[in-house]
């Protein structure tokens, strides 16, 4: 039993602290948000580049296919990292979904392709088609009047060459598609988060971009839903530790009665709450990149857990920092709602926190209903 | 990281396991606030002793078998899953014994360790007053030099005395300088409660049981070799004491991952009902995160790391999964909860009279709120 990160973790996910902390402050967050369509495309460039720098892409991708080779144990610090500074870019997406199931598609042409076009570092890929529910993944996916496929929410479709999509039915399963930009149809979805990039695409159902079906595209889609779960809960936990931490310092220098109010306890409870809850989802989340990491059996129940966990743990976080900041947290002026929006995103993408406890139960029940 | 038990680890649970199946009670022992259950708990603290399984961590000198902390939670883990006994001596050897092995002397370590382990000597805490609870700073019990010089003489009333009815022996902090600042002139003391001029009041408690008592002390007279640490140094003594209390070892992750366990079947047997599902999964997933911290702090300590203002997150957290998990399962027996029958309605029932003092003993959860606010937040101090 060894329930820490090893050095080289440490560094990393430092590294990561360190520039996009450098590179991207909030001010520069800000900026992206009120930025026209070119300058904001030219700031995620900048971003995107700077991540694949470091590697970040192919943390997942090993070494033989020009990555770093690691696992989902060195991956969860850095989308840590990218909650703690709310980094607008499919990181997740792309680096813990499409880059494994990529990889482990090799040497397959289309699976080729598109991991070339992820390991350019030129952009993040789009990522659609798969929901999270009472009865596991789903697809959203329909038929269009006109035969082209259309997938609603798709992650990074403004800026990605090439899409990972997913779609679903009954007779034959599931698919997996890379498919050029080229012949997708992007229409953008006004959302609460701007910087998430959501959009509904229309593609044309072809196999020269299918990448699985059947019964391997199922697992995949599995695989990617648990890596979808406990990689949004890494990157709420980072959003909660961001909020806590601004909301501690705004109640150290904002004064009422004479006296900060962070010395009253009605604050001081709010912020204590929101702090330990933050506490118990940081092993659980930890525990779900370990058991991704060495396929457990019990990967699904684990990252069901921290998500259920992180969701509720970023949502109160959240709620407990726009109180204690008070009116001024309600201001677009205000840093607080970057965070607070991804959060609210992130908490119900890949499965809410009941829909998740739901899973964990039907895991730890025993398959039959006991008779009373 | 890896989250798998070692070979030794494995092997080692194997033997508690077979150990605790073979000598475990088949028949749940009488309640240990009794006088009858007490001295039942005793015998088996003796029997837990004989086979070195009382208190596995300690070193070998004083009965335990040095064993790491993985190797305590193991045991612990097995040891809530045999349905073990309570532990009658766990103030004594969960919150006491760590300090003393902190702070005491080599003379303090030979006398008090193996009787303690052996459940030949069952101590008590004897910190509230009256006036001091949350504001434990404030007790007013003083202790004066004796006339030779050679010891002290204390004065004061201690209350909310666990085991303190029945207990041989109490570890409580007194007022040896009631000039000096309220945390500076405090001193933990080592007493026999069979001292002439210490006077027991057993308290019952709302199950009508006396599990805590009012300890009286009038002019008791304590050696100076009964001193734990440095006379004016109590506060801070104590404090490691409420760190065990709090942190890691009085409550063990496998008491309530074994509750949250029972919950879950209880769930099944009364036909999954709809309005109680989600509640019953949080409950199973918070036994199951506090076990999981449990073991990323318990990597931290075996790297040499001391467990801070960190615990007051602990006690919050298991002293409310642990109202929530019995909470469930009453909402679950619905209209039998309140039945005090044998097995399962009155064990729930019991469990969750014992779960609504977690809260409350040491230092209530908003003592805790303050100090995760104050000290890992860094929020002044009122």
């Amino acid at each position: 039993m060894d329930f820490a990160f090893d050095e080289q973790q440490d560094e990393l996910r430092q590294t990561v602290r360190q520039a996009l902390g450098r590179e991207f402050p909030t001010t520069a967050l800000r900026t992206f948000h009120q930025a026209g369509p070119d300058d904001r495309a030219a700031l995620a460039d900048a971003r995107w580049s700077l991540l694949s720098s470091l590697g970040a892409p192919g943390i997942l991708v090993p070494e033989s296919a020009e990555g770093l080779g690691l696992s989902d144990v060195d991956l969860v610090g850095v989308l840590e990292e990218a909650g703690w500074s709310a980094l607008p870019e499919p990181l997740l997406e792309t680096a813990g979904l499409a880059a494994p199931m990529l990889a482990a598609l090799l040497p397959a042409p289309p699976a080729a392709a598109a991991l070339d076009a992820l390991m350019s570092g030129a952009a993040p890929l789009a990522v659609g088609g798969i929901d999270v529910g009472l009865d596991g993944p789903s697809s959203p996916t329909t038929v269009s009047a006109d035969g082209m496929l259309r997938t609603p929410r798709v992650v990074g479709a403004l800026r990605a060459s090439v899409f990972l999509l997913a779609c679903r039915d009954l007779d034959s399963g599931w698919q997996l598609h890379a498919v050029p930009a080229a012949v997708c149809t992007v229409h953008p979805t006004p959302a609460l988060d701007e910087a998430r990039d959501l959009s509904t695409v229309q593609w044309p159902l072809s196999s020269d971009t299918l990448l699985a079906y059947g019964v391997a595209a199922e697992a995949s889609v599995g695989l990617m839903a648990d890596r979808g779960a406990a990689g949004s809960a890494a990157i709420l936990i980072g959003l909660a530790d961001r909020m806590i931490t601004m909301a501690a310092d705004y109640a150290k220098e904002r004064r009422q009665f004479g006296h900060p109010i962070g010395s009253f306890q009605a604050v001081k409870h709010l912020l204590a709450d929101a702090r330990v809850k933050l506490e118990f989802a940081r092993p659980a989340t930890y525990r779900a990149a370990w058991s991704l990491a060495t396929a457990q059996p019990t990967v699904s129940r684990d990252a069901s857990m921290a998500k259920a966990m992180a969701s509720d743990a970023a949502e109160l976080a959240a709620r407990v920092a726009l109180q204690v900041h008070g009116a001024i947290g309600y201001t677009w002026e205000c840093d607080l709602q970057f965070f607070m929006k991804r959060t609210w995103s992130l908490a119900k993408a890949w499965g809410d926190a009941s829909t998740h406890r739901q899973l964990v139960l039907a895991q730890v029940l025993p398959t039959r209903p006991s008779t009373r | 990281m890896d989250l798998t038990f070692e070979p030794d680890h494995e092997q080692f649970r194997a033997e508690a396991r077979a150990w605790l199946s073979a000598n475990v009670p088949h028949e749940p022992l009488p309640s240990l606030d009794t006088a009858t259950g007490f001295e039942a708990h005793r015998r088996w603290e003796a029997r837990l002793f004989e086979d070195r399984w009382s208190v596995v961590s300690w070193p070998i000198a004083y009965g335990g078998r040095d064993v790491g902390i993985m190797e305590w939670l193991v045991f612990e883990e097995e040891y809530y899953r045999a349905r073990a006994p309570k532990r009658v001596s766990q103030n004594g050897i969960f919150l006491l014994a760590p300090t003393l092995l902190d702070y005491g002397t080599e003379a303090q370590k030979e006398r008090f360790l193996l009787p303690m382990a052996s459940g030949q000597e069952i101590w008590c805490q004897g910190w509230s007053e009256p006036d001091a609870g949350s504001d434990l700073a404030g007790i007013r019990s003083r202790a004066v030099r004796n006339s030779d010089d050679d010891g002290w003489l204390l004065s004061g009333q201690k209350t909310w005395a666990s085991r303190g009815a029945f207990a041989d022996w109490c570890f409580g902090i007194f007022r040896t300088d009631p000039e000096a600042e309220r945390h500076r002139g405090l001193t933990y003391f080592l007493i026999q409660m069979d001292s002439p001029g210490v006077t027991v009041r057993p308290i019952p408690q709302i199950d009508g049981e006396t599990g805590f008592a009012e300890i009286f002390f009038d002019n008791v007279e304590v050696p100076d070799h009964q001193v734990l640490g440095e006379v004016g140094a109590g506060w801070s003594v104590a404090m490691s004491t409420a760190g065990s209390e709090r942190g890691l070892s009085l409550r063990s992750p496998a008491r309530y991952t074994e509750a949250a366990a029972r919950l879950v079947e209880l769930f099944d047997q009364r036909g999954r009902p709809a309005l109680a599902s989600d509640a019953v999964a949080r409950a199973y997933i918070d036994a199951e995160a506090y076990r999981l911290h449990t073991y990323w702090t318990a990597t931290k300590v075996a790297r040499g790391h001391k467990v801070g203002a960190e615990a007051s997150c602990n006690k919050i957290f298991w002293s409310e999964t642990d109202v929530a998990i019995h909470e469930n399962a009453l909402a679950l027996l619905g209209p039998t909860a309140e039945l005090l029958e044998a097995g399962a309605p009155g064990e729930w029932l019991d469990g969750y009279l014992f779960s609504l003092a977690g809260p409350i003993y040491a230092g209530t959860n908003e003592i805790q709120r303050n100090v995760v606010a104050e000290r890992l937040l860094g929020l002044p101090r009122a």
